[in-house]
């Protein structure tokens, strides 16, 4: 009997928790905004949906083959980097260029760089940026809501982010009779990335994740926070313009979803302030100063790549150290 | 300050951290028995944090209950006695639980339970006697750290300790010894508390017990309220039912808002930390002089027929105790001695009972094993959860590079490995085990120079 007996470290019990299952969490956060790129842009933006998770889930299945490593599929989070980069596409999009994307993702970001949770940068913003870069007419094809995506020449329109970078010093006048109102802006009903347009259904997909306790409010609230501060200042106190600002474009999507990413993100709790702050700010100034009209894709990708000098000084004392130690100790040292 | 302890205190401070473990204390009502008298003990030399006792004895010898068999010249270190009467059989080698060789003597009961003639109540009227009677008894702590507490005891003259905190939090699942000696012997409590209170000459004493464990206040504010005097000395705390409450620094922290220092003890702030049980046992000590011979042990598990609270002689074989709770009722896959958050695995139930041991647990599944291990995805929630504000993941990482001086740099020596890490870890990494691997890369480090 003793010989079947198993030996191993403590502790001897676990908590519910798993990866599977938090990668699911993220998946349902995501339905709602997917529920509605699908009524405002139809069948295809489900189509692209698809064709993205289905050539990320691919993708993850065959270079962990090649590079003799253990399959990752069951811990979903090949399905999450799929979905989230459909969501920061234009609803037309080649569907080819899509499955670019997703291969980019998750081969070159991720699995080059170890598989989840070593990889340091965001591999689906990156992929977006790559796209961007490479397919810059298809990626920029905006179209109006409630027509047939399918069809090439789908009416398209300017984004209330390009509007607004033409709104110099937050005046609205001169630009108001191009802008949705805002309750259009809080529901998606303009231009925009099939994904983003939801503020509504985003900030309740965020919602939820927060309530199960799968991201820490610290960065949305820092990130979002931030881009609200900055451009109220900077428009004069107007209310009209942050609003538009912080409903347009990637934010909610960008601080809810992308910032958040485990990896990608500072663990301990000072870090994450930091960092949200930081994405706010550059996200301000590229919005604001910058040749392009949105700046939450560029933002994070910078903050990622800061990530660990973030760590490195905001990290807690271990329990008990005392502050005068450290003063002590840099009086021998000189 | 009122006459009398006026309802009950907070905590004055909430530890950061921790999970909330299922509590699992099926056994609370279970009323402590005694276990019949073995046929044999095995008794180690090595029961202790500190130095291995030297055995006294030699094959042949009659020994009476309470008599001194082993025993050692080192400050750090408790001697041992035997625990029931009859003929030393053996004395060398033998094997732990936890598979660790050590010297150890067997008896052979006569079924008598003689007392060693030489027991008589030891006469303590200062500091020094007190610390030297609780040596003589061989009482070690009897949480699950087994420090001596004779050391604990004994505080420099420099260091001024205001407070004694009597820790009742047993914030482990499944234990319910500590619980049931407050029930059972909540006057031996008091008692002890006074009489180390008086001697050490510390004003305050603070009784922390977890707020699920309401039937304590109860118990124990109706003694204190009895005594005007004692009332107005001794207060009782209720904590928040979060593990790692019952952790040293952890109770510090929440008793009285101060943080013990990496590598200070409770001292050094003020504070001396004793388990429930510690100070029942030198109440009872200090009126019998019988030294500890016996101990209280909860047996439980989803294995165990009977579950039950029992009072075994330390030395018991671990197979008796199980055979005396009816057996297994299940063929048990694991078996562990303590707690299921810090407790060892055992690999032998053909081993004796320690001083330390709190518990014996046997599964008949693997609650360990419920998620496949899966690579770290930087959640954080180790990060969240660490009561000593440490990065396990950050560690885990370096004790893999074997980087000894980032990991020196980031805290490991503050670890206490109460395994909040590996509870929280969605991917099923044995957090605890790098925390371990991580101390041995620094004590190989700092060998080398």
């Amino acid at each position: 009997m003793s010989k079947r007996l198993t030996v191993s470290a403590s502790p001897h019990v676990r908590s519910n928790e798993t990866t599977t299952g938090i990668m699911l969490d993220v998946i349902i956060a995501l339905i709602p905004a997917l529920i509605m790129s699908v009524v405002y842009f139809g069948t295809r933006a489900l189509a692209l949906t698809a064709v993205t998770v289905a050539s990320a889930v691919i993708a993850e299945y065959l270079s962990r083959k090649v590079m003799k490593r253990s399959n990752t599929l069951g811990d979903l989070s090949a399905v999450v980097t799929g979905l989230i980069l459909a969501f920061n596409l234009p609803a037309t999009l080649p569907l080819w260029m899509a499955a670019v994307g997703s291969v980019i993702a998750i081969v070159v970001v991720k699995q080059m760089f170890g598989g989840i949770g070593q990889n340091f940068v965001n591999p689906a913003m990156t992929a977006r940026i790559i796209l961007m870069v490479s397919f810059p007419t298809a990626m920029a094809k905006w179209v109006t809501p409630f027509q047939n995506c399918w069809n090439a020449d789908a009416v398209t329109s300017a984004t209330p982010m390009a509007t607004l970078a033409s709104a110099k010093g937050g005046d609205l006048s001169a630009v108001a009779d191009a802008l949705p109102t805002l309750t259009d802006m809080l529901l998606g009903k303009h231009g925009g990335s099939m994904g983003e347009v939801c503020s509504i259904a985003l900030i309740c997909g965020g919602l939820y994740l927060m309530l199960r306790r799968v991201i820490s409010p610290i960065i949305p609230f820092a990130f979002i926070g931030t881009v609200a501060a900055t451009m109220f200042l900077y428009s004069g106190f107007n209310l009209e313009y942050t609003a538009y600002q912080l409903l347009g474009g990637g934010l909610m999507l960008g601080a809810f979803f992308m910032a958040t990413d485990y990896t990608t993100c500072p663990i301990n709790k000072k870090g994450k302030l930091i960092f949200g702050i930081g994405c706010g700010l550059i996200t301000f100034v590229i919005r604001v100063f910058g040749a392009l009209p949105e700046g939450v894709s560029f933002s994070i990708i910078l903050m990622n790549i800061l990530v660990p000098h973030i760590e490195n000084l905001s990290a807690a004392k271990p329990f008990g150290t005392l502050k005068e130690k450290k003063g002590k100790k840099e009086e021998k040292k000189a | 300050m009122s006459k009398k302890t006026q309802g009950v205190l907070s905590a004055v401070r909430r530890g950061r951290g921790g999970v909330r473990v299922s509590h699992s204390k099926n056994t609370a009502e279970m009323p402590v028995e005694r276990m019949p008298i073995p046929s044999k003990v095995v008794i180690s030399m090595q029961q202790h944090i500190g130095v291995p006792c030297t055995p006294l004895v030699k094959v042949g010898d009659i020994v009476a209950v309470g008599q001194k068999i082993g025993d050692s010249d080192k400050f750090v270190s408790a001697p041992i006695h035997a625990t029931i009467s009859g003929k030393v059989t053996a004395v060398g080698d033998i094997k732990l639980a936890n598979g660790i060789i050590t010297k150890g003597v067997t008896i052979e009961s006569d079924g008598e339970m003689r007392m060693c003639e030489y027991i008589k109540p030891p006469v303590v009227t200062n500091k020094e006697e007190l610390c030297a009677a609780v040596r003589e008894s061989g009482l070690v702590g009897l949480g699950g750290a087994g420090f001596p507490t004779h050391v604990k005891l004994n505080v420099p003259a420099d260091k001024k300790i205001d407070t004694l905190i009597i820790n009742a939090a047993e914030c482990e699942p499944y234990i319910t010894v500590d619980y049931r000696e407050c029930v059972e012997n909540s006057e031996n409590v008091i008692k002890g508390v006074e009489k180390v209170r008086q001697l050490l000459g510390i004003e305050k004493v603070i009784i922390a017990i977890e707020d699920n464990k309401p039937k304590v206040f109860e118990i124990m504010k109706e003694i204190a309220d009895r005594d005007n005097e004692i009332g107005d000395a001794i207060k009782l705390m209720t904590l928040r039912s979060q593990y790692p409450q019952g952790a040293e620094k952890m109770m510090v922290l929440s008793a009285t808002g101060r943080k013990v220092p990496p590598g200070k003890l409770p001292a050094d702030v003020g504070c001396i930390v004793m388990n429930v049980a510690s100070i029942a046992f030198i109440a009872r000590y200090l009126e019998t002089g019988k030294p500890l011979v016996s101990r209280s042990i909860t047996v439980d598990g989803g294995a165990i027929k009977e579950p039950k609270n029992l009072r075994v002689p330390i030395g018991t074989n671990i197979q008796d105790i199980i055979d005396f709770c009816g057996g297994f009722k299940s063929e048990p896959r694991k078996i562990i001695s303590g707690g299921p958050m810090m407790g060892i695995a055992i690999c032998d139930t053909n081993a004796p009972i320690c001083k330390q041991n709190n518990a014996l647990l046997a599964f008949d599944d693997r609650k360990d094993l419920i998620k496949t291990e899966r690579e770290c995805i930087r959640c954080g929630r180790c990060v969240d959860v660490c009561p000593m504000s440490l990065m396990p993941t950050l560690i885990e990482r370096y004790a893999r590079i074997k980087d000894a001086e980032k990991l020196e740099k980031i805290g490991i020596g503050v670890c206490m490995e109460c395994g909040s890490c590996a509870y929280a870890c969605p991917s099923g990494r044995p957090l605890v085990q790098y925390m371990r691997l991580a101390k041995q890369v620094l004590r190989e480090e700092s060998a080398k120079k």
